[in-house]
């Protein structure tokens, strides 16, 4: 893997402080977020994992700056949240490529749209190197298959050089063989760059093979049930007994462990 | 609605777009006597037209005739050039060559479609005149009467791309504003929706009474007739944008100039298209109207004028050309699109 350069590699600390948030939907509120605490150190890599439908994405647009909680407060590295902010990245589920721009172009927006294309345009091939879409800078979006169109956006993500990268079931889609490839070089990419990084995902062994610490959420509104800190050196092996024990616990924790 | 959605309807017209197995070696000396039997036909119109005595004499008989005449020699030629060029030439010869052969049927048609017509009017005199003009009369309309026709041409032209070009581009940013600012769509959206379904014709004698001169009145009207359906069409657009765009953007640091310029209008894009379409169909009509009821040149005037003399051939001439313009603006419109969507997959090709 090629390295990116970075100027500030420090991750950034968010402090989520009893959030609550909700919808309305067909005149009734609905509430989605309930008292969440959370606060993530700087370089962790934290796996937040729920039901469908709990109000994850909801936690995430909120910490994105996207939108304000209805209450409670959202910190980063101790300054409250106001907006969205280039140094707090997202990659959605959907990638959502702009269709009419080339990946390349797809690939520049965030510092073309800082004005920084001309000082930092540099960087745009290191993350298409990093992704390994060099060959594909000038394909469409409709060219890609679903995994090329997912590390576009996260090549569209890293370029700004996030210290707070979001990352909303960026794996959802796509099929097993990839998918485990690519939770290696995610884990890979946050090891060699050190940003704080939050993964939303529904499967467990995702979380158990990346992050440092899984959060267990409860059904909607969503509620923190379990704070599991995983003390395992990476790389990490799947079929690590510890993992398998951890993996127990959560599926107990949901709910769910007589499947097992 | 887009044009994508229109036209899927419309039987494919276009033989580049088939596979051509006709291209192997073996079928070209049938492709061969195809070309000649169109070459032989428009020989023969030459013929008819020069041998046969007009009923009442007339004027280009005998240029008309040359016409077709040369038109049957060019086949001939190019029947065994277009054989050679698609075994061993490549690229642009090829297709020149493919294209000829994709007009073939067209070619035989229209020169029976001339026989006949020729026969009908010049020859015999069946058809009642002066309504039926045979084809030498347009043929001396053209080579008479151009220096009027090339400037009713110019001031058609002038008028239509000033009013077109006003419409189009008031009508992308006022749809732009409905689309993005709720203070604009408020004031804004009743208006559209009562004036928006008006004829722009309707307008005429006010806007002939409201305007120093005819000229700005139509300039006026064919941007309405233009600003209306782009307006609407770009308002849809932007409305319809995936707001997942907006906010990827704006976690990427976009201004909300930048979410305008470069996420909501290209996005709306394919709609804009469908709407300048409707436009310029919008803005052929109102001109027309325009230069007849009021404006005293170009060719809805020449139209109107040629009525009134009762010189068809005239009228027809005029008619022909306008055909000619009116279409060739439309493909020009297909073209710029087809380079400004060319992200799109699975455009009609016009
Ligand atoms: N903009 C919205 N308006 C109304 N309801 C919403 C909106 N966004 C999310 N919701 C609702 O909030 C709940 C949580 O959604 P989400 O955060 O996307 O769940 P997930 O945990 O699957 O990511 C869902 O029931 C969803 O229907
Ligand atoms: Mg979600």
């Amino acid at each position: 893997m090629v390295a990116l350069e970075t100027t500030d590699t420090a991750g950034m600390t968010i402090d989520v402080q009893v959030v609550s948030h909700g919808f309305e939907l067909h005149g009734a509120p609905l509430p989605v977020l309930d008292g969440v605490d959370l606060r993530v150190e700087p370089g962790e890599l934290v796996a937040l994992l729920g039901p469908s439908g709990c109000g994850k994405s909801t936690l995430l647009r909120l910490i994105a700056g996207l939108e304000p909680p209805s209450r409670g407060s959202i910190f980063a590295d101790g300054r409250p949240i106001g907006g969205p902010d280039p140094s707090r990245v997202v990659v959605f589920q959907d990638p959502t490529l702009y269709p009419w721009r080339t990946v390349r172009e797809n690939v520049t927006l965030g510092l073309e749209a800082r004005g920084l294309l001309r000082s930092h345009g540099h960087r745009v091939e290191q993350a298409l190197d990093l992704v390994g879409l060099s060959g594909f800078a000038r394909a469409y979006p409709h060219q890609l298959s679903g995994g090329m169109a997912q590390r576009a956006a996260l090549a569209r993500a890293l370029v700004n050089d996030p210290r707070l990268l979001v990352l909303d079931e960026p794996l959802g889609k796509l099929d097993s063989l990839t998918r485990l490839a690519m939770q290696s070089e995610l884990v890979e990419l946050w090891r060699s760059k050190g940003f704080t990084g939050l993964l939303v995902t529904h499967d467990i062994e995702e979380a158990l093979f990346m992050a440092t610490r899984v959060i267990v959420f409860s059904e909607r509104p969503a509620r923190i049930t379990a704070d599991l800190t995983i003390d395992r050196p990476y790389p990490r092996h799947r079929g690590d007994p510890v993992l398998t024990e951890l993996r127990h616990r959560i599926l107990e924790l949901l709910g769910l462990a007589e499947t097992w | 609605m887009s044009v994508n959605d229109t036209a899927a309807g419309l039987p494919a017209v276009n033989g580049e777009a088939r596979p051509s197995g006709r291209s192997a070696p073996r079928g070209w000396p049938k492709e061969w006597s195809r070309l000649g039997t169109a070459s032989l036909l428009w020989f023969i119109a030459a013929a008819v037209t020069a041998l046969w005595a007009d009923a009442d004499e007339w004027e280009r008989t005998g240029e008309f005739a040359s016409l077709l005449a040369v038109a049957g020699g060019v086949l001939a030629f190019a029947a065994p050039l277009a054989g050679r060029a698609r075994q061993t030439a490549g690229g642009r010869l090829k297709g020149a060559a493919g294209r000829l052969s994709a007009a073939v049927p067209w070619l035989i048609v229209l020169a029976i479609g001339l026989i006949g017509w020729e026969i009908l009017t010049a020859k015999l005199n069946l058809l009642p005149r002066p309504f039926f003009a045979p084809p030498q009369a347009l043929l001396e309309v053209y080579l008479d009467d151009w220096p009027r026709l090339l400037d009713c041409l110019a001031a058609s032209l002038t008028l239509l791309v000033t009013g077109y070009a006003i419409g189009a581009v008031l009508g992308v940013v006022t749809g732009v504003a409905i689309g993005w600012s709720r203070a604009v769509g408020y004031w804004v959206h009743p208006v559209l929706r009562l004036i928006g379904p008006l004829p722009a014709t309707a307008w005429l004698p006010i806007a002939f009474f409201a305007f120093p001169s005819s000229w700005s009145a139509s300039v006026f009207l064919i941007a309405l007739a233009t600003g209306v359906p782009v307006t609407i069409l770009t308002w849809s657009g932007v409305a319809g944008v995936n707001s997942a765009f907006y906010d990827i953007a704006r976690t990427l640091g976009a201004s909300p100039r930048f979410l305008v310029l470069k996420v909501a209008v290209p996005a709306a894009m394919p709609h804009v298209f469908v709407g300048l379409f409707m436009g310029l169909g919008a803005s052929f009509a109102v001109l027309v109207v325009a230069e007849m009821l009021g404006v005293k040149s170009g060719i809805g005037w020449y139209l109107q004028w040629a009525q009134g003399w009762a010189a068809y051939g005239n009228m027809y001439a005029a008619l022909l050309v306008m055909a000619l313009v009116c279409s060739g603006l439309v493909t020009l419109l297909f073209r710029v699109r087809d380079r400004l969507l060319a992200w799109q997959r699975g455009m009609l090709k016009w």
